[in-house]
């Protein structure tokens, strides 16, 4: 869900991209974070708790909480809510602590 | 390894502030952000600040981050490092800096940690469904991404934030179904709060959230009313349809490198946690050492700048640079400062500040 109208601000966006989301394509575009191209398409579960599997989102959304992780581009533990978002990025939900391959 | 006579950890309203006041100096700083970008969580607001004209009243934070941004990039005796995260502080005085996956170690003689605070969350049930966000986290995702969170949003406290919020929610096209504060009182400024009620936005004084509903995402969730001693009324309760949920309970400062540094701190709740005890100049209990904004305690934008431009000030007079009207410049941010603090909503900041000045 996108603002299409607001009385203060211009929202000037970067080039539209594909991304996968679990294998399904979504269109962002370059330079929002991987969290509001996201949101933008309706995701708002992005890992699932370590203990009790619960679904976990985003929280402070400027890189403090580590409550966004996901795996992007095989990568676990990426906090979405700062990277950007580029063209052909596949992104996972996280489960578990992640591996490093 | 760099060699620098200021390092400012933070590139926020505190961090850029303090840099171009030391540099204004001849001091020769070194600036570094986690983000890619400069102005910190100024970036974000699109309200118009308070205050006098020196406090840039009337502005909106958006505009002063672009200023501020600015006129660091241009002024020479500042080297701007962005996408570089501080990760720890040494026994030897070396700040240890990851940019672009290397190491960078930076020795400087004098050390300003601007590096802001953090938002607070809450106990209730369901408080990790994704919907959940912190006020600012969902500031950010509307006004800086265009993004809405989603339909229909609750906020958890009407102090300035959640007002605020609440506010720019409206404008972006989210509904804001109520704005709940377990005080008796709102405590945002009255031109920010009147403007969500005059929206039809019902603000709930005494009334706390009990739980949020949902499976995998909020659904919605619960209020209560509170009696006179904070405890929850029963049979009170009153149900909300939102899929958002927006906690605005306040924020606690990002101290971990001054912790490691080995600062002495305080815990002091007026301040939102525990901060460092430091004097006049700003300097922690570590030598040269010095915290400006949210870091040494809670407050907003303006103290953060007037507070950056004091320990930038200070730093540099203590490397030796000086000016002719070195002691004026530092009386009227004093000066500015106290404007800023006085009254009875500058109460709460002025106890806290009296356990750790010394």
């Amino acid at each position: 869900m996108r603002v299409n109208e607001h009385p203060i601000l211009n929202f000037t966006k970067g080039k539209k991209v594909k991304f996968y989301y679990n294998g399904q394509q979504l269109e962002g575009y370059e330079g929002e974070t991987i969290a509001a191209a996201l949101h933008a398409n309706g995701v708002r579960v992005m890992r699932e708790s370590i203990r009790l599997h619960r679904p976990r989102g985003l929280f402070c959304n400027i890189g403090n909480c580590s409550s966004c992780l996901m795996i992007v581009n095989g990568k676990p533990n990426v906090r979405v809510c700062v990277e950007k978002l580029q063209e052909g990025m596949v992104v996972e939900t996280q489960r578990g602590k992640g591996e490093l391959k | 390894m760099r060699h620098t006579e200021i390092c400012i950890v933070g590139g926020g309203p505190a961090g850029l502030t303090a840099a171009l006041r030391a540099a204004a100096l001849g001091a020769a700083v070194l600036l570094i952000d986690r983000n890619d970008y400069l102005g910190g969580q100024l970036i974000k607001q699109t309200h118009r600040f308070f205050g006098s004209k020196q406090q840039r009243a009337s502005e909106r934070g958006i505009n002063i981050a672009r200023e501020l941004a600015y006129a660091v990039q241009e002024e020479e005796k500042i080297t701007v490092l962005t996408e570089a995260t501080a990760l720890g502080y040494y026994k030897d005085g070396v700040v240890l800096v990851e940019q672009n996956e290397k190491i960078i170690k930076i020795k400087p003689k004098k050390l300003i940690v601007a590096t802001g605070g953090a938002e607070k969350t809450l106990l209730f049930p369901n408080n990790d469904l994704p919907g959940v966000y912190g006020a600012g986290a969902v500031q950010t995702l509307v006004n800086v991404y265009g993004v809405k969170p989603g339909k229909r949003v609750l906020m958890v406290g009407a102090g300035n934030i959640g007002v605020i919020v609440s506010y720019q929610l409206l404008q972006a096209g989210v509904e804001v179904a109520g704005i709940v504060e377990a005080a008796p009182r709102i405590g945002a400024y009255w031109v920010h709060a009147s403007k969500v009620v005059r929206a039809g936005v019902p603000i709930y004084t005494s009334h706390t959230i009990k739980r949020a509903w949902g499976e995998s995402e909020v659904e919605g969730a619960t209020i209560v009313q509170l009696d006179e001693n904070w405890q929850p009324i029963e049979g009170t309760e009153k149900d909300f349809d939102v899929d958002v949920i927006c906690l605005s309970v306040g924020l606690s400062p990002l101290t971990e490198l001054l912790w490691q540094a080995g600062c002495k701190m305080e815990f002091v709740p007026e301040l939102g946690g525990r901060v460092p005890v430091r004097n006049e100049n700003l300097e922690t209990s570590v030598p040269g050492i010095y915290v400006a904004g949210d870091v040494s305690g809670i407050e907003e934008a303006s103290a953060a700048m007037m507070e950056g431009a004091l320990a930038g000030l200070n730093a540099a007079r203590a490397l030796g640079y000086n000016a002719p009207d070195l002691l004026q410049r530092k009386a009227e941010i004093l000066k500015e400062l106290e404007g800023l603090r006085s009254g009875p909503v500058g109460e709460k900041i002025r106890t806290g500040l009296a356990k750790v000045t010394c």
